[in-house]
C-alpha cells in the first residue's frame, strides 16, 4: 500500500507534471488499475501501490471530434488499451485523425497542456505483443 | 428473482401522464415546464395535487432538486426520491415507488422532470463549462471529448470494428425514427429525411452525424402511479408495471469493461424476470435513442437479437412504421424531442401506446410494451415492462 501525503488523484497529476506515468498495481491481486483509485476494484483490498507501465497500448476505440479549423481543426480521442491490461483515454498526436484506428499500437509520452502534464501516444514502432 | 419482487408484477399502476411545452418553447423555466405536465398527470388520473403523497424527480443543474418541486407543487409528500442517474431516473423511480405504494409509506406517486434545455437564457456553452468543474472528470476532460457525442461515437466505432455494423444502419435507426415522427403531429422534426441525408449530414464526432444525434428541445413530462386496485376506478385505461430493473456499471466510457456491451443486460434480465417474460412477448418498444447506436446497444442487450446482431436487426425498415418491432414510435430522441432527459417520455410514449391514444401511429392491438431509459454516457440503464389489464 502507498503511503500518500495527498489523495491520490493529486499525487498521480503531481508525478506526471514531473514527466513520470504511473498506474496502480493491487499487491492482492496482481491485477492493473487506471484511473487511480482508493480500493483495487477487481479484489476490494486496500493494497494498491504505483508502478511504472512500459507504456505500450492498442487503440480500442476511436473518434475524431471535428473542429472549425480556425479553433484548431479535427482532433483525435482514443480509448488506448495498455498491455498492462487497463485502459485508458487519451489522444494520438504525430498521425492524422482519420489515420488512428483501432488496432493501432501506440506509446504513452508525457507533455504539457496548459502547464500540467498529460498523458499523450504516438504511434509505435513495430508489431503488436 | 426474489419471490417478493416478483410479487410486485402488476402491483402498481400508471393512472395519469402528462406532457408540457414540448418542441421550443421559450419563456418557461425547468420547473414551469415540469408543473405543466404535472398538472395534466394529475388530472387524467381524476385527482387533485393535494392527494399527491409522494414524489420522484431529478434535474441535470439542481441537485436538491426534489425540494423546490415539492415546494412549487404544494405537496406534503410522504415518500421522496431524488434518485439522479441521468435519463434513465424517471424509469429507475418506478422501483422504490412501487415498494413505497405497496408498503402503504403513499398512495399516489407523482414522478415528473421539465427542462428548459433549448431555449434557456443561460447558453449551453456556458452550462457545460460550468458542470466540467462542479463535476471534473480529470481523466477524460483534458483529452476533450465533445461530450456526450464522443462517448457515443467511440462505442459507435468499436461496434463497427467488431461486428461490421455500418453507418448505413446507424442511419436506418435515425430513419426510422423520423418516419415514426412524420406520424406524430406533436413531434419536432417531421421532415422527409432518408439514409443519405443522415450519412451526408455535417460530421459531428466520427462516425456520428448531427443526425446520429438527439434533438436538443424543452419539455415537461410527468406520471402518476397507484396501487393497482384502486386504478381500475380512476378515469384511465390503467397500464400496469410488470417488471422493472436498473444497474449502472460506470460513469466514464473509458471505465467500460466493453463499449458495445451496457449495463442494460443486467437491468433487462432483472426487468424480464420480474415480468416473466421474454423479448418475444414485447409488441412495441421505447428505447433511449440519444443516438443511433444506443437503439442498436439496447436491442442486443436487451436481448432482441443476439449481441453484434443490432445493425442488420434494424436494416431494411425493421423497426420503421410497419416493420418487425415498432420501436420509438413517437419519433423518439432523434425526431420527437430531447429535453436534456429522455427517459420519462420514452415511458409516457409506451403508456399511449397501451392505452391505445396514438392516432396516426398507433401499433393495433397493443398489449404489452417496454421502455428503456439510458444515463450518463452509457453509465446507468433501466428497463420497465408495462401491460394492460390482459396481460396480469
Ligand atoms: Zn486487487
Amino acid at each position: 500500500m502507498t503511503e500518500h501525503t495527498t489523495g491520490i488523484e493529486i499525487a498521480w497529476q503531481q508525478k506526471l507534471d514531473g514527466g513520470e506515468f504511473v498506474i496502480q498495481q493491487c499487491g492482492e491481486c496482481q491485477r492493473h488499475v487506471f484511473f487511480p483509485r482508493e480500493v483495487c476494484p477487481h479484489c476490494g483490498a486496500d493494497a494498491l501501490g504505483w508502478v511504472a507501465p512500459a507504456g505500450l497500448g492498442t487503440v480500442y476505440a476511436v473518434t475524431t471530434v471535428r473542429r472549425a479549423a480556425e479553433a484548431g481543426g479535427d482532433y483525435n480521442v482514443s480509448l488506448i488499451d495498455l498491455d498492462e491490461g487497463v485502459r485508458l483515454m487519451s489522444r494520438v498526436e504525430g498521425v492524422d485523425p482519420a489515420d488512428v484506428t483501432i488496432g493501432l499500437r501506440v506509446k504513452a509520452r508525457v507533455a504539457k497542456q496548459d502547464e500540467r502534464g498529460v498523458l499523450l501516444f504516438d504511434r509505435a514502432e513495430g508489431d503488436a505483443p | 428473482m426474489s419471490p417478493n419482487l416478483t410479487a410486485l408484477r402488476g402491483s402498481v399502476a400508471i393512472a395519469g401522464v402528462g406532457t408540457f411545452g414540448c418542441g421550443k418553447t421559450p419563456g418557461f423555466s425547468d420547473m414551469e415546464l415540469l408543473a405543466g405536465a404535472a398538472k395534466q398527470a394529475v388530472a387524467e388520473a381524476g385527482l387533485t395535487m393535494q392527494d399527491i403523497d409522494g414524489i420522484c424527480t431529478a434535474s441535470v443543474s439542481a441537485p436538491m432538486w426534489p425540494m423546490p418541486v415539492i415546494e412549487h407543487l404544494g405537496i406534503r409528500p410522504t415518500f421522496i426520491d431524488g434518485t439522479m442517474l441521468g435519463g434513465s431516473s424517471f424509469i429507475a423511480h418506478l422501483m422504490p415507488a412501487m415498494l413505497a405504494l405497496q408498503s402503504g409509506q403513499c398512495n399516489a406517486v407523482l414522478v415528473c422532470y421539465g427542462s428548459a434545455q433549448r431555449s434557456s437564457t443561460m447558453n449551453r456553452r456556458e452550462i457545460s463549462k460550468t458542470r466540467r468543474m462542479l463535476d471534473p472528470q480529470p481523466y477524460e476532460h483534458p483529452y476533450e471529448p465533445m461530450l456526450p457525442p464522443s462517448a457515443y461515437a467511440l462505442s459507435a466505432s468499436r461496434h463497427m470494428h467488431e461486428f461490421g455494423t455500418t453507418r448505413e444502419q446507424l442511419a436506418e435507426v435515425a430513419v426510422a425514427a423520423r418516419q415514426w415522427a412524420q406520424l406524430n403531429p406533436t413531434a419536432y422534426d417531421r421532415a422527409p429525411m432518408t439514409i443519405d441525408d443522415v450519412l451526408n449530414a455535417r460530421m459531428i464526432s466520427d462516425p456520428l452525424t448531427v443526425r446520429d444525434c438527439c434533438l436538443v428541445t424543452d419539455g415537461g413530462g410527468a406520471y402518476v402511479l397507484v396501487r393497482a386496485d384502486r386504478a381500475k376506478d380512476m378515469p384511465q385505461k390503467p397500464v400496469y408495471v410488470l417488471g422493472n430493473g436498473t444497474a449502472c456499471w460506470n460513469r466514464q466510457i473509458s471505465s467500460m469493461h466493453d463499449v458495445t456491451t451496457t449495463a442494460t443486460v443486467d437491468s433487462g434480465r432483472a426487468a424480464f424476470a420480474m415480468a416473466g417474460m421474454t423479448p418475444g412477448d414485447i409488441q412495441v418498444a421505447q428505447l433511449y435513442d440519444a443516438f443511433t447506436i444506443n437503439t442498436i446497444l439496447f436491442l442486443e442487450d436487451l436481448g432482441f437479437c443476439k449481441k453484434g446482431e443490432g445493425g442488420a436487426f434494424v436494416a431494411n425498415g425493421a423497426i420503421a412504421p410497419g416493420g418487425r418491432l415498432p420501436v420509438n414510435t413517437n419519433g423518439g430522441g432523434l425526431s420527437w424531442g430531447h429535453p436534456g432527459m429522455y427517459g420519462i417520455f420514452a415511458l409516457i410514449e409506451a403508456v399511449r401506446q397501451l392505452r391505445g391514444e396514438c392516432g396516426d401511429r398507433q401499433v393495433a392491438g397493443v398489449q404489452t410494451a417496454l421502455a428503456h431509459g439510458n444515463g450518463g454516457t452509457l453509465s446507468s440503464q433501466s428497463t420497465a415492462i408495462l401491460g394492460t389489464a390482459d396481460t396480469l
